[in-house]
């Protein structure tokens, strides 16, 4: 538990936050291996548990007949997989592969968001984080969607 | 008439070919050529696979000499009716350019009446399932319902079950209960050949009634009930069919799956031989002038990337996603569709497959672990 | 509204008598029947273009006008870049109607949602047009239309017209566009949750890509409705368009036969299977 704590606190996304939060979130995780190819989850699944990238890639993608599976961003280590756990309906709105071997750590999104309830503080901590990771992502996104490389017309 | 049951010697099997050929049927029959026994015109006894029978199993199909002179001591091969009632290839109609216009002439459905013989009960209950398929829906397809009124089939009870068959798991045989116009049962004991014959339609009656018969003997019927009670015992293969439905279709993410696409070469064999595989593709052609098209009917296969093609790609993209494809809707998707499986457990599939994959057992493999239910989508509240 | 059992396998013959050109790549094009013709909102017609091949496409006329059928047609291969490129007086061979409809009877009395993605507007027109004119039969009618691009926009006219009336709520809402733009720019499923309708007494026609239908879907199912209030337009390639050549199986259903318009949880296993 103890290893497992450090391992938690040492990732990017807890970067700064004070060690009394350590345990209690180290108390809903566990730490999780992928191969490449396995799906970490699927479109519409579940959201079930918090995922943290320790080490490798994952693609996030959407599936749709007749064609391949349309990647719609990669994470790395140090990032999150998206924040549809924390709020209703608790349901994945894409697929997560991964695109070779991966580490990250798994928390429980139950025992997360209990704990979080019953400590505001914790809650908050965790709230600015996602925060900002979510706004980073919006923005890279619209970025995306202006399709700035198409060819300019005369 | 119907049910009486006559005895005849063989000859009196050339004498109902002979009748069906006077009254303008082209006869069909089981015949042996390039080491398999198929189904084409015949005209005589000897014609016939006399003395043959066959070895078969996954992957595996040879003619062996039996050393009787039986007429129908082997099982089903390559063919099946299907090939005569719904064509591999045919043309629905033509149509003339008339300046910017057209006009479409439909084509006649084929008029020479077929006669079948030596139909098994496999057989019988597959052309029952295309009946389903071709005449039992909103549209009909108007070619197979003039094919089928007027064909007429004499069925022979098998006498030894094939490598491959499991027609007791589908109760589809191996005794042939209906469908029938006659139906012969052979009879070889000490060298003597008899075969009792039973009427099973009024055109059947009129038939037989063009020749002398005698009743068969108690003896005689309770002997044709031995062949078929004993070729059900000799079964090599079972599908356990309960639940199996649901099963499949809870259960498109079974590793099995995965397992099977690594031998599946999608070839599509499988689905040429299946007596019940009926799906086709249309093509439209133009002479190079552009001054006539037509449209013709060929079978197509759902294990083609051509079959699920839809503007950009393949719905069905991997071997896997085809295998599945065929499996599910035959023994699955097929219930919800025309009200019974597709699968009537001749074996042919395996028989024919290159690999020999069997889907009794890929059944059975599923069976022994299904997984676990993915979601419950309707119950997402 | 539906074809004879036993002819449906010929193409009549049918003269073109009006083009629009929506944009580079779509046309809608209107062809004169032998005599009325009757459908219903939701079927498709198979089109065939003399020895190339024929395709299905959506009727997207207005079933109260039988004298005419229309279709609007994006071309993406041999058969349907010709009907796009149709002109008048081209003689089109067609066969049809065929196909499941969407629930416009069954839905009177209710509140009625339509979200149209693209070219999924074009299988829709029949169903607004059968709406607004049964209007007092329905309680609030939405539309919610998602396009690529304000050039992309099907039916701009016909959309500004629904707009000008009083009883239905209409929004558009596009991918990207520029400073000339004055609407919304965005993704459709995000103007569900601000929508006002009631959940329990609203009916949803949905018809677009897949993508988008799936997460249209999920947006509506959060509002609260019940899979068996949500109808979808499904496609998959057709032949025969009768249920006889096995081509357009989507599960156990035949799209051109059980479909296209499909209520959602008949076919919600289906959504969440790869490759079916």
């Amino acid at each position: 538990m103890e290893g497992l704590e450090r391992i938690v606190l040492e990732h990017p996304f807890f970067a700064g936050l004070g060690p009394e939060f350590g345990a209690a979130i180290s108390g809903c995780a566990r730490n999780l291996r992928f191969a490449a190819g396995e799906y970490l989850f699927r479109e519409d699944e579940p959201a079930n548990e918090f995922y943290l990238i320790r080490h490798g890639t994952v693609a996030l993608e959407l599936h749709a007949p007749a064609q391949p599976a349309i990647v719609i961003t990669t994470l790395r280590e140090g990032d999150i997989l998206d924040a549809a756990w924390l709020v209703p309906p608790y349901r994945w709105a894409f697929d997560a592969r991964a695109t070779g071997l991966v580490r990250a750590l798994g928390v429980n999104a139950r025992c997360l968001r209990d704990k979080c309830e019953a400590d505001h503080d914790l809650g908050y901590e965790l709230m600015k984080r996602f925060v900002s990771a979510m706004g980073e992502r919006l923005h890279a996104t619209r970025l995306q969607v202006l399709d700035v490389y198409r060819p300019q017309r005369a | 008439m119907l049910g009486v049951k006559l005895a005849i010697e063989p000859d009196g099997v050339q004498r109902i070919i002979d009748a069906l050929t006077r009254q303008g049927y082209r006869v069909i029959g089981p015949t042996v050529r390039d080491g398999a026994i198929v189904y084409d015109s015949i005209a005589r006894l000897d014609e016939l696979p006399v003395g043959w029978t066959d070895q078969q199993d996954g992957g595996r199909y040879r003619l062996e000499q039996r050393g009787d002179g039986a007429l129908f001591g082997y099982a089903v091969g390559p063919h099946s009716w299907k090939r005569f009632l719904h064509p591999p290839i045919q043309r629905l109609w033509q149509a003339r350019r008339e300046g910017d216009e057209f006009t479409v002439v439909e084509d006649e459905a084929a008029a020479e009446p077929l006669a079948f013989i030596g139909v098994r009960a496999c057989e019988l209950r597959a052309i029952a399932i295309q009946d389903r398929v071709f005449l039992g829906g909103q549209y009909l397809d108007t070619p197979y319902k003039v094919r089928r009124e007027h064909a007429f089939i004499v069925a022979v009870n098998c006498g030894q079950a094939g490598g491959t068959c499991f027609c007791v798991s589908m109760d589809a045989g191996p005794k042939v209960e209906t469908g029938f116009d006659l139906a012969l049962t052979e009879l070889v004991e000490n060298g003597h050949q008899l075969f009792v014959l039973e009427v099973g339609s009024a055109a059947g009656a009129d038939l037989v009634s063009e020749f002398s018969t005698r009743p068969a003997t108690e003896a005689e019927i309770a002997a044709a009930e031995q062949v078929t009670a004993r070729t059900s015992g000799q079964m090599r293969r079972s599908l356990d069919t309960s639940g199996l439905k649901e099963l499949l279709q809870a259960n498109p993410n079974h590793p099995r799956w995965d397992e099977v696409a690594e031998r599946c070469l999608t070839c599509g064999n499988c689905t040429n031989v299946c007596p019940t595989c009926f799906c086709t593709s249309i093509e439209d052609t133009t002479d190079l002038a552009g001054a006539t098209a037509e449209r013709v009917r060929r079978w197509d296969s759902c294990f083609t990337l051509d079959f699920s093609y839809i503007h950009g790609g393949s719905v069905r993209n991997s071997p896997r996603s085809r295998y599945r494809q065929w499996m599910t809707h035959k023994l699955a998707h097929w219930i919800d569709q025309f009200g019974s499986s597709g699968c009537v457990g001749c074996g042919r599939c395996i028989t024919w497959c290159p690999v020999g994959i069997d889907i009794t057992q890929e059944a059975a493999a599923i069976r022994a672990a299904p997984q676990p239910p993915e979601r419950d989508v309707n119950g997402r509240s | 509204m539906t074809t004879a059992p036993e002819s449906w396998a010929v193409p009549q013959p049918l003269r073109v008598t009006r083009v629009r050109r929506e944009s580079s790549d779509i046309a809608t094009f209107y062809l004169t029947p032998a005599s009325p013709f009757a459908f219903a909102a939701g079927q498709f017609n198979m089109l065939y273009v003399f020895g190339r091949g024929e395709v299905a496409i959506s009727i997207s006329g207005d079933p109260g006008e039988e004298d005419r059928i229309v279709h609007t047609v994006r071309a993406v291969g041999a058969v349907s870049g010709a009907l796009a490129q149709l002109r008048r007086s081209a003689v089109v061979g067609m066969r049809g109607p065929f196909g499941s409809s969407w629930p416009l009877a069954q839905a009177e009395g209710s509140d009625i949602v339509i979200v149209a993605g693209g070219l999924g507007l074009a299988p829709l027109r029949p169903a607004i047009y059968r709406v607004l004119a049964h209007r007092q039969h329905y309680g609030r009618v939405a539309l919610l239309y998602g396009a690529r691009g304000p050039a992309d926009i099907l039916y701009q006219r016909e959309l500004e017209t629904w707009r000008r009336r009083l009883d239905v709520e209409i929004e558009v809402i596009v991918d990207h566009a520029g400073a000339d733009w004055h609407g919304n720019v965005g993704v459709v499923p995000a103007l569900i949750p601000r929508m006002s309708f009631d959940p329990q007494h609203t009916v949803a026609l949905v018809c677009g890509p897949e993508i988008m239908m799936r997460f249209t879907v999920a947006a509506l199912r959060d509002r609260g409705l019940a899979a068996e209030q949500i109808y979808l337009s499904m496609e998959r390639d057709m032949k025969c368009a009768v249920g006889l050549c096995g081509r357009c199986q989507f599960g156990p259903a035949f799209v051109c036969r059980d479909g296209p318009v499909f209520r959602y949880d008949r076919i919600a296993p289906m959504f969440g299977i790869r490759e079916i």
